[in-house]
């Protein structure tokens, strides 16, 4: 058996070829903080987390520590330390971490990976740079000033005088790590907030990338699941003769899914803690499908019955006439009085669905245990969260856990719930061999998890010259804290929940606002799905505010402005939209525009939706948006992201929901759970607000503001208040 | 189980598979080209999506035992020998994908879009695309990389 040491030493060794010098810099402990720690070739069975390793080559080999699921960290996060570094990105490999603590956080999520990297990533880069340049300076006797880096070599101001970094890092590697290196100033940069070509780009037009779908490792044997068509059920008993038939079928055996983070089992959630599945393993994924089909199972699903999305949404109607738990954080004044005083009061109620994730690879893994130990290989958001979660089901050291992370073939959040990775675990382990799971694409949208289908009542209040006065915003719907990390919310204020529409995310300036939060179970497993409770709180809270904005008869642009006069960079980007948009031209006849606001993920995004007649819908014309993500690290990858959140967010308003009946899920495939194609999407102009703020986050941001700027821009040319998502917009106005 | 000879990538495969594998499970697990996704299998998303003697189709809805030797399968890895086809040229050049999963499929239903039609119009796009799914929603792009890889190909003619 391997120890630790060893398995690093063999790592390194891979990564070092035929180098006997080497330069390794990373972050010590396990939060990673800001301290660099260099580590020698003496050192080989010290814990680091090496960020940079430079061989005496000069092969620089940069890790990557998120995952890539398209939104850009395969680039962006080496990027950084190579523009601290000066090293070109094309000079550079980079590599995937694998999840083990020496790497830190590694998640994926929240759009945060830019945002909290931010400074890291270039303390490393510099720091390291800064050793080099000092080796250098020392050989030719010259002082630090007057050398410089740039392209992976040191060079002599005004003379000839060059050394590349491989004939450095030997004797940098003895120098002790500054601990405050100087970072570059925005003016310096040269590779941060252009838009560099992304690595991993070629790969993805020759088909070379390499997702989880495509792993493939000696002696692995394919599964398949069949499920509990409600979700939760238990199996009563089976029968796998019939499926033992089929040629290549080696084992058809009972496996079980779990919904909650760890540690297993649990009490008061013991009944949705887990669910039976029966597995169908063969020798090649059709046999292990059509073995699936010919399973026979007696389900027991008690209490699925009485569970639907219909049913659930009469319950959140009914509960959204309660008080709410308030947020305390978001409280300004005393809504209840603003209300009294108020010379005009509204109130709505919109309503968001519960929706699929539908990444277009269906979730799969590949795992291997042995003894105590486990592999695998997959798309995973978190490969760190991951290792504790196998480590706690299998009752094994963290050490023992080994995470290879692959491409993701999207993800939106359904990538950092593991129930499928533990899944292949429980069958590898009961077959003794790898086991690759794929899911079927049905299985992908009936089995969960979901985004939270939520109910937003508003209730505003306004005086005589049409100022606000009072401002209102409960939700009403389950919780994500409750289905992933068995938080029970009753009564309580979810504190994810709140998000897209506390103080710093909403700056409006309202004299008296209140948020508050009722927590209704949906009895189905919920998740983070892209822009979280961003994606529905924003759609009430921004239509609503036009809706103030007609009661008011005055211009939303206008309310939103006055409304948000102390908070510049909404200024700023609301302007922008205007601008960009010809808001303040009279449109055609026939022609109408709405606009939305939202900040989420620490970055502010605006929509503006032109529309016009389509027989008995309405048709997009052309969306403008506008992105304030602080220093634009990417530009053109930013520019894609709002793009990409565009099509997602419209999807999620104008195409299917998931709907379920009987405690089963009635969508199951794309043409019952359509998504936008080619053809049906408008044309789209976004601009990157210029910044040198700390940045913000770009994988989600964009999506909020959608919905409701759609459904103004509806209101704007038909009057038609839309309040229910989705909508047919064939069949509207 | 049967044996099929099939022609991918103007290789020739000698597969002894059940007569009703999917072309998408032949050419992945069986034939090892894995730049052909699994999406839906129904048909739905274009993911798989293959060139049959030129045309594209949906590989995952394709049972092997439908087609024939002398029929030319070509995948993503069979589109160029060095990633120089001028669709995947102006992939890279306006750094379409995002995920990249979908993008087999899209590449190569662009390319034979532009075989048949060297100067689509952007109803030629939508329809020639139609069946292909980008969850990531890089239609934008990819519409301007077609344009892109069409004038570069009548300036090469010419
Ligand atoms: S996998 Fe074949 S069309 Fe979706
Ligand atoms: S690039 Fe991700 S699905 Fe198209």
């Amino acid at each position: 058996m391997k120890t630790k040491n060893e398995t690093s030493r063999r790592d390194f060794i891979k990564l070092s070829a035929q180098a006997t010098a080497f330069l390794a810099i990373g972050f010590s402990g396990k939060a990673s903080n800001e301290l660099v720690k260099l580590v020698n070739k003496t050192a080989l069975g010290v814990e680091i987390n090496p960020y940079i390793l430079i061989n005496e080559l000069g092969k620089v080999t940069l890790f990557n520590a998120r995952p890539d699921m398209g939104q850009g960290t395969f680039q962006a996060l080496p990027l950084l330390i190579a523009e601290e570094l000066e090293v070109r990105l094309d000079q550079v490999d980079i590599q995937m971490s694998d999840g083990s603590g020496k790497f830190g956080s590694q998640l994926s999520g929240g759009s945060s990976s830019v945002k909290t990297r931010w400074i890291p990533m270039r303390t490393a880069g510099a720091a390291v740079k800064e050793m080099l340049i000092q080796t250098a300076a020392k050989r030719w006797n010259a002082a630090v000033t007057e050398c410089y880096a740039k392209e992976g070599a040191v060079y002599k101001k005004g003379s000839s005088m060059k050394l590349g970094y491989g004939e450095l890092v030997e004797e940098a590697a003895k120098l002790p790590v500054p601990t405050q290196p100087r970072l570059k100033s925005h003016a310096e940069f040269t590779q941060i907030g252009k838009s560099i070509p992304r690595p991993d780009v070629p790969s993805k037009v020759d088909g070379t990338a390499v997702f989880g779908m495509d792993v493939q490792v000696p002696g692995m044997l394919y599964a398949s699941l069949v499920h509990s068509p409600t979700i939760y059920g238990k199996v009563k008993s089976f029968s796998a003769e019939k499926s033992m038939a089929v040629k290549g079928v080696r084992f058809v055996i009972k496996t079980e899914r779990n919904f909650y983070h760890g540690p297993f089992p649990t009490d008061a959630f013991k009944a949705k803690a887990k669910s039976d599945a029966v597995a169908v393993v063969a020798e090649s994924y059709w046999a292990a499908v059509k073995g699936k089909k010919l399973v026979e199972v007696n389900w027991s699903s008690e209490g699925a019955e009485s569970t639907s999305t219909d049913e659930f949404f009469l319950r959140a109607n009914e509960a959204a006439k309660k008080e709410g738990a308030e947020y305390k954080d978001a409280k300004v004044g005393e809504v209840g009085k603003a209300f009294a005083i108020s010379d005009k009061v509204i109130q709505a109620q919109y309503q968001t669905p519960f929706l699929s994730h539908a990444a277009m690879e269906p979730v799969n893994a590949t795992v291997f245990v042995q003894d105590d130990q486990v592999e695998v290989w997959a798309p995973v958001q978190g490969p760190d969260a991951l290792v504790e979660e196998l480590a706690n089901y299998l009752g094994i050291k963290k050490e023992r856990v080994k995470i290879n992370v692959t491409f993701l073939g999207g993800a939106f959040g359904r990538k950092a719930y593991y129930d499928f990775v533990l899944e292949a675990a429980h069958i590898s382990k009961q077959v003794n061999a790898p086991v690759k799971l794929i899911w079927t694409r049905e299985e992908d949208m009936q089995q969960g998890p979901y985004r939270p289908g939520m109910i937003s009542a508003m209730k505003g209040g306004l005086d005589e010259h049409g100022n606000v006065l009072g401002f209102e915003h409960k939700l009403v719907g389950g919780s994500i804290m409750t289905s992933v990390f068995k938080f029970d919310m009753t009564g309580k204020s979810d504190p994810w929940a709140g998000e897209g529409i506390n103080l710093e995310d909403s700056p409006y300036a309202f004299p008296a606002r209140r948020n508050s939060f009722e927590y209704v179970a949906p009895n189905l497993p919920m998740l983070w799905w892209r822009s979280v409770y961003a994606s529905t709180n924003l759609f009430g809270h921004e239509s609503f505010v036009d809706e103030l904005a007609h009661a008011a008869k005055k211009d939303p642009l206008d309310v939103r402005l006055s409304l948000l006069e102390k908070s510049p960079r909404f200024v700023a980007v609301l302007e922008k939209l205007a601008q960009i948009s010809n808001y303040r031209t009279k449109r055609a006849k026939g022609l109408g525009i709405g606009i939305a606001i939202a900040r989420s993920f620490s970055s502010i995004a605006a929509h503006a939706f032109e529309v016009e007649k389509n027989g008995k819908g309405v048709r997009i014309k052309e969306v403008f948006s506008v992105i304030d993500c602080g220093t634009p690290v990417n530009p053109a990858n930013i520019i894609a992201q709002v793009q990409s959140n565009i099509v997602f967010g419209l999807t999620a308003t104008i195409k299917n929901e998931i709907r379920v009946v009987k405690g089963q899920v009635q969508n199951s495939n794309f043409h019952d759970y359509a998504v936008l194609r080619q053809g049906e999407i408008p044309k789209m102009t976004v601009h990157v607000m210029e910044s040198t703020e700390v940045p913000g986050g770009v994988g989600e941001p964009g999506l909020p503001p959608v919905a409701p700027a759609l459904c103004n821009a509806i209101y704007n040319l038909t009057g038609k208040r839309i309040r229910t998502l989705p909508f047919d917009i064939e069949q509207i106005g | 189980m049967a044996v099929y000879n099939l022609q991918v990538n103007t290789k020739k495969h000698r597969v002894d598979v059940d007569s009703d594998t999917p072309l998408l499970w032949v050419i992945r697990d069986e034939i090892g080209y894995k730049g052909t996704k699994f999406g839906c299998g129904m048909g739905l998303c274009g993911a798989c999506t293959v060139l049959l003697n030129g045309q594209p189709i949906r590989s995952c809805s394709t049972p092997v035992s439908t087609l024939k030797a002398t029929d030319k399968i070509v995948t993503i890895e069979g589109l160029s020998a060095d990633v120089t086809h001028p669709v995947q040229q102006a992939w890279i050049e306006a750094q379409v994908p995002q995920c990249g999963y979908c993008q087999s499929g899209q590449v190569l239903a662009a390319s034979a879009l532009l075989a048949s039609n060297p100067n689509p119009s952007d109803a030629d796009i939508d329809m020639a695309l139609a069946g292909n799914i980008c969850r990531c929603g890089t239609y934008q792009k990819m519409r301007e990389a077609i344009h892109s890889a069409a004038k570069h190909l009548s300036t090469k003619k010419a």
